[in-house]
């Protein structure tokens, strides 16, 4: 953080105008965030407060705010599902890829740059692809039915697929690179000579862990949370794929609203009160994480 | 500094026939030493000669291929780090990034579950001893070099360990600081008593600071001792050479005067004292500091050992001294630095020049010595 306020007061305060080259170096982006993410922003809030006027697809603006507690509560019970679908997915993506992440940085040794292609791996083929894959593995021919079965953890009549089970593990899934890679660039940043000093100090080896490599780690630990919730909060191809008419997120209703009932302004209202919802609980957790709270 | 975690393992610390090999290569090579408690030793050698990883097995962050560690009675050579009564300062000095200096400091302490109160009576004690009490609250990025070395130390000395570890521990300071960080260490020592072991390739820090000095070449100790020890009656070439400058001249032992050899060197006959010998037989390697030297113009009068037929080949005038080049009749050159504390002229490259010394200023190697070993 510091780092980073240092950089702008250097380069873009009013001392320093003579050169125009740090503005000429964020034009390109502003130029496409504004046309691509400012300019559609405005169109949906737009959007979000019209009405119909009569014909299926065409809609004036009325100023109608109370859109949004229509469609609120017409969809409570998938928005608190995105949000808790969401937040179990993080935390067993974060189970999975702490370690994972750990044994990268600190024990693979000359694997180390093939572990992080492998990785980065399932990226090769596309989301939906991935994720009908994933639909074939907890399928009732899949091997994961089978030896559930076989041990009898699951009765034969339950299935996996269909289930909050098969959504929440295929989100964990399918954002699992997100959550591993910023991981493994705190870690990796790491000075061993640190963690030296710790065991120097009489902390054994957990105490190391809890009172060094965690608390160094943690940049890792909320970039990567971040990248797995939002996007798993806002998804709806795994709970379409994955789920049952009963698992259906947040994302499965905007979808059905803008292509299915082709009810816009609805669409538009959900959209921007999920955009609001997350950036609440984001702001909420960094302010957290920024403290030493999360520790 | 009310704690003390190793009452029990008060004591020298006994290396016996300590050796660390990758594969092939004998990092530390049968290394037996003993280092009394309380002393300020200095490991002292080149990159690579096995000192660092000495006393990286003695902080048990590296395993002995064979031999032990003890520190008095107890045997540590298995001990797990957290568990030995030794702590460490690291290279770069690795404080932790996210702690405060105060919590930097008390990680040892709260480790060993010492109570707050104790704790804070400890850790503002040893702020005061490195002179930095004002810092506590700071993290360590805001600290300059200088102060995180202090801190680095003081985290160390809190724990009141029965021996301190110091690994290159001035390496990243400048020169200025670094004289400075000497004293001050060397003070520390004195005030709280505890044995530190330094680990460093710079031989004046070695020599400034320590009371007793191995010095290790290829995983082996060289020679140990004080520093006067080392400096005046070197044992090996590397010795020789790796603590300040020698001169070493081949001769041939021709005879013998009281307390006297006599070495024929080309031609010329010099004294050597028998007790700074340490020639097994009569072919030797004649040694004289280049400080020892006095240089005249030829035929002004001369006493001692005197080697006559040098020409000055090279002058460099460096304020407190000028360091002179001279080439010898038998080829090779000897370097000789002249106080500049008298108004002689400085003598010019060619000019013809008689070298001459105390006899009690030279020293004797063994002739299978190699003369260039440990050279900068």
């Amino acid at each position: 953080m510091a780092a980073t306020k240092g950089i702008s007061v250097k380069s873009f305060g009013l001392k320093d105008n003579r050169s125009a080259l740090p503005y000429l170096l964020l034009a390109p982006g502003l130029i496409y965030l504004a046309l691509f993410f400012v300019y559609p922003i405005i169109a949906l809030g737009q959007m979000s407060t019209k009405t119909s006027s009569g014909e299926i697809g065409q809609y004036e603006q009325s100023f109608r705010f109370a859109n949004y507690v229509d469609a609120f509560l017409g969809s409570k019970e998938q928005f608190s599902r995105s949000f808790i679908y969401a937040t179990i997915a993080t935390l067993l993506a974060l189970a999975i890829a702490y370690p994972l992440a750990y044994a990268i940085a600190f024990k693979s040794g000359k694997w180390k740059n093939v572990l992080l292609v492998l990785i980065v791996a399932p990226f090769f083929t596309s989301f939906l692809l991935r994720t009908i894959a994933w639909k074939q593995i907890l399928g009732e021919e899949g091997p994961v039915i089978k030896v559930l079965r076989g041990v009898h953890i699951i009765s034969p009549q339950t299935s996996l697929t269909a289930t909050s089970f098969a959504v929440v593990t295929g989100l964990a899934y399918n954002f699992l690179p997100f959550m591993t890679l910023p991981l493994y660039a705190s870690l990796e940043r790491i000075d061993p000579r640190t963690l030296e000093a710790s065991g120097d100090l009489y902390a054994n080896g957990f105490t190391t862990f809890r009172k060094v490599t965690l608390p160094l780690s943690m940049p890792g630990v909320v970039a990567g949370t971040l990248l797995t919730f939002i996007p798993a909060a806002g998804d709806y191809i795994n709970a379409a794929i994955l789920g049952s008419p009963s698992n259906k997120m947040l994302g499965n209703v905007i979808d059905a609203r803008f292509f299915k009932i082709v009810d816009y302004p609805t669409a538009a209202a959900l959209s921007f009160t999920l955009m609001a919802a997350i950036l609440i609980l984001v702001t909420v957790y960094i302010r957290k994480a920024g403290t030493e709270e999360l520790v | 500094m009310a704690v003390d975690a190793s009452t029990s393992a008060r004591g020298d610390l006994i290396l016996k026939n300590l050796t660390k090999s990758y594969g092939d290569f004998n990092a530390v090579d049968d290394l037996s030493l003993v280092i009394p408690k309380g002393s300020f030793f200095a490991l002292l050698g080149p990159s690579g000669c096995g000192k660092t990883t000495t006393l990286r097995m003695v902080a048990g962050l590296e395993e002995p291929t064979a031999g032990s560690i003890f520190v008095g009675e107890t045997e540590i050579t298995d001990m797990k780090p957290y568990r030995r009564p030794v702590n460490t300062v690291f290279q770069n000095y690795a404080l932790f990034p996210h702690l405060s200096i105060f919590e930097n400091i008390a990680f040892g302490l709260r480790r060993r579950g010492i109570s707050d109160a104790e704790v804070k009576t400890a850790v503002d004690k040893v702020l005061n001893l490195v002179e930095l009490p004002q810092l506590a609250t700071r993290k360590p990025n805001q600290l300059s070099g200088g102060q995180q070395q202090r801190i680095a130390v003081a985290r160390a000395i809190v724990n009141r360990p029965a021996l301190l570890l110091l690994d290159e521990p001035l390496g990243a300071l400048d020169l200025k600081l670094r004289r400075q960080m000497q004293i001050e260490l060397k003070w520390i020592q004195t005030e709280i008593g505890i044995t530190f072991v330094h680990v460093t390739h710079d031989q004046e820090e070695a020599m400034t600071m320590a009371d007793t000095i191995a010095v290790m070449n290829k995983g082996k100790i060289e020679q140990m001792g004080t520093p006067e020890d080392l400096y005046d009656s070197p044992k090996t070439a590397f010795v020789a050479n790796f603590l300040g400058q020698s001169n070493l001249i081949p001769g041939e032992v021709s005879g013998n005067d009281g307390n006297n050899l006599i070495v024929d060197l080309f031609g010329t006959k010099v004294a050597v004292p028998k007790a700074r010998s340490s020639a097994h037989g009569s072919s030797v390697l004649v040694g004289v500091r280049p400080e020892k030297f006095r240089i005249a113009a030829e035929g002004k009068s001369t006493h001692g050992n005197v080697l006559t037929g040098g020409v000055v080949s090279d002058v460099s005038y460096i304020g407190v001294s000028t360091q002179y080049q001279v080439e010898m009749p038998w080829g090779k050159e000897v370097m000789v630095f002249e106080q500049n504390d008298d108004d002689e002229e400085m003598l010019r490259k060619g000019a013809k020049v008689v070298l001459s010394w105390e006899p009690l200023f030279t020293f004797a190697l063994d002739g299978s010595e190699n003369a260039a070993a440990g050279s900068h």
